[in-house]
């Protein structure tokens, strides 16, 4: 089990630290996606980075809470450990296909070195097990791929050697964070594929980041959809798109445009997320919310709904009942 | 008379080989591209990356040139225009770039960056009415006018796109090229700046060339879609119709590549593309990706077909259209 408890962060800035992520808590079972999603800005990447502690080389600051992957506290880890934690038993995709991989050197010394960082093994078998990696995410040739720089590799191909190297320490958690997001249509639909049934046939826990419903709806098994620095609803995937409770879930779900209607205005979320610190003192959505009342003035309890049917899904809004 | 015109657009360009060069080739970036927008009408050109659809667009503006073909604004040729002569023309026809992080100059306040092409086009106002003009136009686009003392990293992406969109509008042209305009954007962003093109396009009349990968967005914005597909383009008709009823087997992989709608149809994509690569040098470019490739489309030409009788206005570059 990865679990996130009660965890907040504080990002620099000028005015001195202003809290950025408050009070989260979540889970990820090995075998099971959960999708984290939100628009940018609302702290779910600085969340999932929390995992690997990777925030602390940003200045992002942990004021509560706490990571523990598997039982063992990630913040009582030494730098050792946690060396063989990131990219071992938890590993990361990230958005950018196009930074990711140093371009100076060749696919091949990027990932075997990886190999070579977490598990013990020679020149020879590193390069035949990052051959194989490379073939199992779909990549031809791999022999002569090793030979090649990330500037001659089309973005999805670069993404897939990524993912070949997050496979690469045979970890039990990976973290996608927006890992189609910079690709065409018709490669995000392969990327997609892939990561299902890389997850599938290893029995991964997978954090999905991302802004987009759709990716969701492809992959994950648990949703929680976040807004300005909190978990605003969450639940297994099947209820939060049949029954979304929280107005931002379904502000973000109808404003995709695979569902709206053509030739008609899209259902936009006027304004935008608040910026860390900048957080109304009742329900911090309210302001961009098409039913706020009086009553979302005062601070909402996190699980202030929850459904009846028992799923586990709740909703932060005292105003599910009258709304549905 | 059509607003805009293209005809026979081609452009090749250098590239592979050795780090100095050894064994480059020409790759055929843009073939015998043709299409015309008519006033206050949006054409969406959808493909991949290395489709050619950038390219083309970015002929039409004369960034580049072709090396055949002719463009018409307004019943002219433009195509060898240059200095004087093509920046007047260009007061008709503005771009927006995809990246609002990349396209602001970073060190100018946006006043300057909005105004700039009213220094050139309408050099008779003064600063004070160049403001008052910068003003209208942010606020046009949704912005408050006191935007116009700032730069451009004390705004989000959204409303970076939004004074990227006020920059073009300022010189008040007929046409935007709106080059993946909403791809780097949330969606919920997204949906607030493709409602503001629209609204836009409703008052002023304008006409839209939209080059994007989504064919979803591309729905929510077009009147007419081409799809190109390995430098040509291999379908076009109404978006509604293209939507509806694919005839080129590309287009519907294109469209069969959308995530779903529900996690109940997830992994449904149906034939998705077969690989990432594989374009054929020879014949139609997309047979070897293509689930219904036959062996006479090794020999094919690569032709757009007008579809059959009352489809008048759909073709497809297809032997087998579906």
């Amino acid at each position: 089990m990865l679990e996130i408890e009660h965890l907040s962060l504080a990002v620099p800035s000028r005015e001195g630290a202003l809290p950025a992520v408050s009070d989260v808590s979540l889970s990820v079972a090995r075998g099971r996606v959960l999708g984290l999603v939100g628009e940018s800005g609302c702290g779910k990447s600085l969340t999932a980075q929390t995992v690997l502690r990777l925030g602390e080389y940003q200045g992002i600051e942990r004021t509560g809470g706490t990571v523990r992957v598997d039982g063992e506290d990630v913040f009582a880890m030494d730098e050792p450990a946690l060396r063989r934690l990131r990219g071992g038993r938890v590993s990361m995709v990230f958005q950018e296909p196009m930074t990711a991989l140093n371009p100076v050197f060749s696919i091949g010394d990027q990932i075997t070195e990886v190999i070579r960082l977490h598990l013990d093994v020679s020149d020879a078998q590193a390069k035949a097990r990052a051959a194989s990696l490379l073939a199992s995410v779909g990549l031809s040739e791999p022999e002569r791929l090793m030979r090649q720089y990330p500037g001659e590799l089309s973005g999805g191909m670069r993404q897939r050697v990524l993912i070949a190297m997050a496979m690469s320490g045979e970890p039990d958690y990976i973290i996608a964070d927006e890992p189609t997001t910079a690709l065409d249509v018709s490669v995000q639909a392969r990327i997609m594929d892939l990561l299902r049934a890389l997850q599938r046939e290893k029995g991964l826990g997978m954090l999905l980041v991302t802004h987009d419903f759709g990716l969701v709806a492809e992959l994950a098994d648990e949703v929680a959809v976040m807004y300005a620095g909190q978990i605003v609803e969450s639940g297994p995937v099947e209820d939060i798109f049949d029954h979304p409770a929280h107005p931002y879930t379904r502000a973000l779900m109808a404003c995709r445009p695979e569902v709206a209607e053509p030739g008609r205005p899209l259902p936009a979320i006027p304004g935008q997320v608040p910026a860390p610190g900048r957080w109304p003192e009742g329900c911090r959505f309210a302001p961009r919310c098409a039913h706020a009342g009086s009553a979302c003035e005062r601070p909402v309890p996190e699980r202030a709904w929850t459904s009846p049917n028992g799923s586990g899904h709740w909703a932060c809004c005292v105003r599910v009942e009258e709304l549905s | 008379m059509s607003l805009l015109r293209v005809e026979g657009l081609s452009k090749s360009f250098a590239s592979g080989g050795g780090l100095w060069g050894g064994g480059r080739r020409r790759v055929q970036a843009v073939r015998d591209v043709g299409f015309a927008i008519e006033k206050g009408e949006t054409l969406a050109i959808v493909g991949e990356s290395g489709s050619g659809k950038s390219t083309t667009a970015r002929m039409v503006m004369r960034l580049i040139e072709p090396d055949a073909g002719r463009i018409e604004l307004l019943g002219e040729d433009i195509t060898h225009l240059k200095g004087r002569g093509l920046r007047q023309r260009r007061r008709h026809m503005q771009m927006v770039f995809q990246d609002p992080y990349a396209s602001l100059n970073p060190r100018m306040r946006i006043e300057h960056t909005v105004g700039e092409g009213l220094r050139v086009h309408a050099p008779e106002l003064n600063r004070r009415a160049r403001r008052e003009r910068v003003a209208q136009v942010l606020e046009m686009c949704g912005m408050p006018a006191s935007a116009m003392d700032r730069y451009p990293h004390q705004f989000s992406g959204g409303q970076r796109q939004r004074i990227g969109i006020a920059r073009a509008l300022a010189v008040e042209p007929d046409l935007l090229v709106l080059d993946e305009p909403v791809s780097a954007l949330d969606v919920s962003v997204q949906a607030q700046i493709l409602n503001l093109l629209a609204e836009l396009q409703r008052e002023k009349g304008l006409a839209y060339l939209f080059i994007s990968h989504d064919l979803s967005v591309v729905r929510q914005v077009a009147d007419r879609v081409a799809v190109m597909f390995a430098g040509r383009i291999v379908e076009t008709g109404p978006i509604e119709a293209v939507y509806a009823r694919p005839r080129h087997p590309y287009t519907r992989a294109l469209l069969d590549a959308r995530p779903a709608e529900h996690p109940s149809r997830r992994g449904r994509g149906g034939e998705r593309l077969l690989a990432d690569e594989g374009v054929a040098e020879t014949g139609c470019a997309f047979r070897l990706r293509c689930p219904h490739a036959q062996a006479d489309c090794a020999g094919f030409d690569g032709r757009l077909v007008a579809a059959e009788a009352g489809e008048a206005s759909r073709a497809a570059a297809c032997l087998h259209p579906l």
